[in-house]
């Protein structure tokens, strides 16, 4: 096991980290802005250093900044978190040539997943079911147009180096593909670098459900069960939960199946998540692969009894897995990502919490690394805190979330509880009678 | 003049609310009190305030609510990277600077390494190096003081 872990991250998966590392006895190096100077990952790591200033280009996401901060403390390991350089395949590179351990999937599984087209592919190849649609990158409008006749309208343009719900253009008719396909490009070259772009066919109105994977450096891979994450906002999870009661046995079974499957054809080490399709019609595809821990992990780790980030660590340090996926799940867990943002208009709300009083009772977990006096800086994303709420069933958990947003105080910036107590009260959520595009017109009816 | 309960009164008031201050005059007496952030030598703007009926002497009670962090005289140059301080070019070398020498903007005047690349740090400013703030082979976090120079 590592003596000291540095954390290249911030916020509440900071401090996520830091308390699987104080359960393994591991100490931690908290690295930060200087606009993070009070926050709570700081305060509880063993050491902090401050490796920049608040714009995240010049300090969460300076590699030269992070490896130098793990050479003067001495770590030993880094753990990248989510988001930020998490599913950076070079910083990843980087850091096992500096002598540190990666705490994650191997880089070239990084690089391979993070190419979409070629994470496409790779599920073909295993005998995963995928969306009909282009093999290899698109070379240019003519081609885009040819395939889309075969597969038939409508189809989505996406970008390769994409993911996340970014870079993806729909096009609904043969007369849009050519100027869309451009700039599609252009959009993709801006946002990654990358103007390569791949083609799907386009599923209406989809479930999104995901399969969360363990591997380990010894060959075991294990699934840890799915979520179901079909609450979102232009692409942004709002909601998540475990199980997803859209799947019968036969259907979980077959899913779980082929995200082991995936895994298995890619040498997969350390977490993961295979994310599907879920088409009225019962069948499924692969979307992506994500080669990280993820911020939706706590609804799994509830149901399928098992503590993902600590996982990740002991399989970094070369221990086997501790965890089987012969557990039965238990009971039902939800998720609900509480943002500092006003919930009608989703604008951003930084600002000073006055009042932050958490509830808590039975099947509450808070992840947060909010507190009562903390300024919310304004140079970050807007979550503030993951309210999960867990019970026997998904009845039960819904109570539990209710009784549990309407208990949680904030003040000083506004949030989207509010939002999530009227989804809640939803008779379509309630009923599981929901899809992806949920949000669209539970908004357009508000 | 007051008695020492009012004056602690006074000093409680004025850091409990954050005033700029308090300033009293009685004949000869002048009770002043500066907060946080203030200095004793301006004069704190005020409307009048009624006078203290006490007997007038001579003593002047003068008191700062808040101590001023002792802040380092002159200019602070910080790291603008994290790595490890070192004072002189190799380690046989001699320092770079020593305080009391005199330097010029973008003079250099340390290494920070940080990946085995060795970074020199150039003074922002022209005049005299009063302190040499870190150990020699210290790690330094970015924006931590490494000089203190007395700037011309």
């Amino acid at each position: 096991m590592f003596n000291k872990i540095l954390i290249a991250n911030r916020g509440e998966i900071a401090l996520r980290i830091i308390e699987a590392c104080r359960e393994l006895g591991v100490e931690t190096v908290a690295v930060h802005s200087t606009a993070d100077r009070d926050s709570l990952h700081v305060t509880y790591a063993d050491e902090g250093i401050c490796i920049g200033p608040a714009a995240v280009g010049e300090s969460y996401l300076k590699i030269s900044s992070l490896i130098s901060a793990a050479e003067i403390s001495g770590a030993e390991a880094v753990h990248p978190g989510y988001g930020l350089l998490a599913e950076n395949a070079h910083f990843a590179e980087v850091v096992e040539e500096c002598g540190l351990t990666w705490i994650g999937p191997r880089p070239e599984t990084i690089r391979l997943m993070g190419d979409k087209a070629k994470a496409r592919e790779t599920a073909r190849a295993a005998g995963i079911p995928i969306l009909p649609g282009s093999r290899e990158a698109l070379v240019d409008p003519s081609a885009a147009r040819e395939l889309a006749v075969e597969i038939g309208y409508p189809v989505i343009l996406k970008a390769a180096a994409g993911g996340g719900g970014r870079g993806l253009r729909i096009v609904s008719s043969a007369d849009q593909i050519e100027t869309q396909f451009l700039t599609a490009q252009s959009e993709a070259g801006a946002a990654f670098g990358n103007e390569t772009l791949y083609l799907e066919k386009y599923l209406a109105d989809p479930r999104h459900i995901e399969v969360q994977v363990l591997g380990d450096r010894h060959g075991t891979i294990v699934h840890c069960g799915e979520r179901e994450c079909s609450i979102q906002r232009r692409h942004q999870k709002l909601i998540e939960e475990s199980p997803a009661i859209a799947l019968d046995p036969e259907m979980r079974e077959r899913m779980t199946r082929a995200a082991v499957d995936l895994s298995r054809s890619v040498r997969y080490e350390n977490a993961g998540t295979v994310e599907f399709l879920l088409d009225p019609d019962g069948e499924f595809y692969f979307m992506e692969m994500n080669t990280r821990i993820q911020v939706e992990h706590p609804v799994t780790e509830i149901v399928a009894s098992v503590d993902l980030v600590k996982e990740q660590i002991r399989v970094a340090a070369g221990e086997p897995l501790s965890v089987s996926d012969s557990l039965e799940p238990r009971g039902h867990a939800i998720e609900c990502r509480i943002n500092a943002e006003d919930p009608w208009t989703f604008a951003p709300s930084p600002g000073r919490l006055s009042t932050f009083h958490m509830p808590g009772g039975p099947g509450i977990r808070i992840d947060t690394h909010a507190y009562e006096g903390y300024v919310l800086p304004s140079f970050y994303d807007s979550l503030i805190a993951k309210v999960i709420a867990s019970g026997r069933d998904r009845q039960e958990a819904i109570v539990r979330m209710r009784r549990a947003l309407d208990l949680f105080e904030i003040e000083g910036v506004l949030t989207t509880i509010p939002l999530h107590q009227r989804i809640l009260e939803n008779e379509d959520f309630v009923a599981g009678r929901f899809s992806t595009s949920f949000m669209e017109s539970f908004l357009a009816e508000l | 003049m007051l008695s020492f309960e009012q004056m602690k009164e006074l000093l409680e008031l004025v850091s409990k609310k954050g005033l700029g201050g308090v300033e009293l005059r009685e004949g000869d007496s002048h009770f002043r009190v500066a907060g946080k952030g203030q200095s004793l030598t301006t004069p704190v703007p005020a409307p009048s305030l009624p006078a203290v009926s006490a007997g007038a002497t001579a003593a002047v009670a003068v008191v700062e609510v808040d101590e001023p962090e002792e802040s380092l005289e002159g200019y602070t140059l910080t790291s603008p990277i994290v790595g490890t301080f070192y004072v002189s070019p190799s380690p046989e070398a001699e320092p770079y600077v020593h305080p009391g020498d005199r330097v010029e903007k973008g003079q250099v005047l340390c290494i920070v390494e940080a990946m085995k690349l060795m970074n020199e740090i150039e003074s922002d400013v022209s005049g005299v190096v009063l302190s040499v703030i870190p150990q020699n082979a210290q790690p330094v976090e970015f924006g931590e003081p490494l000089f203190s120079i007395k700037t011309d």
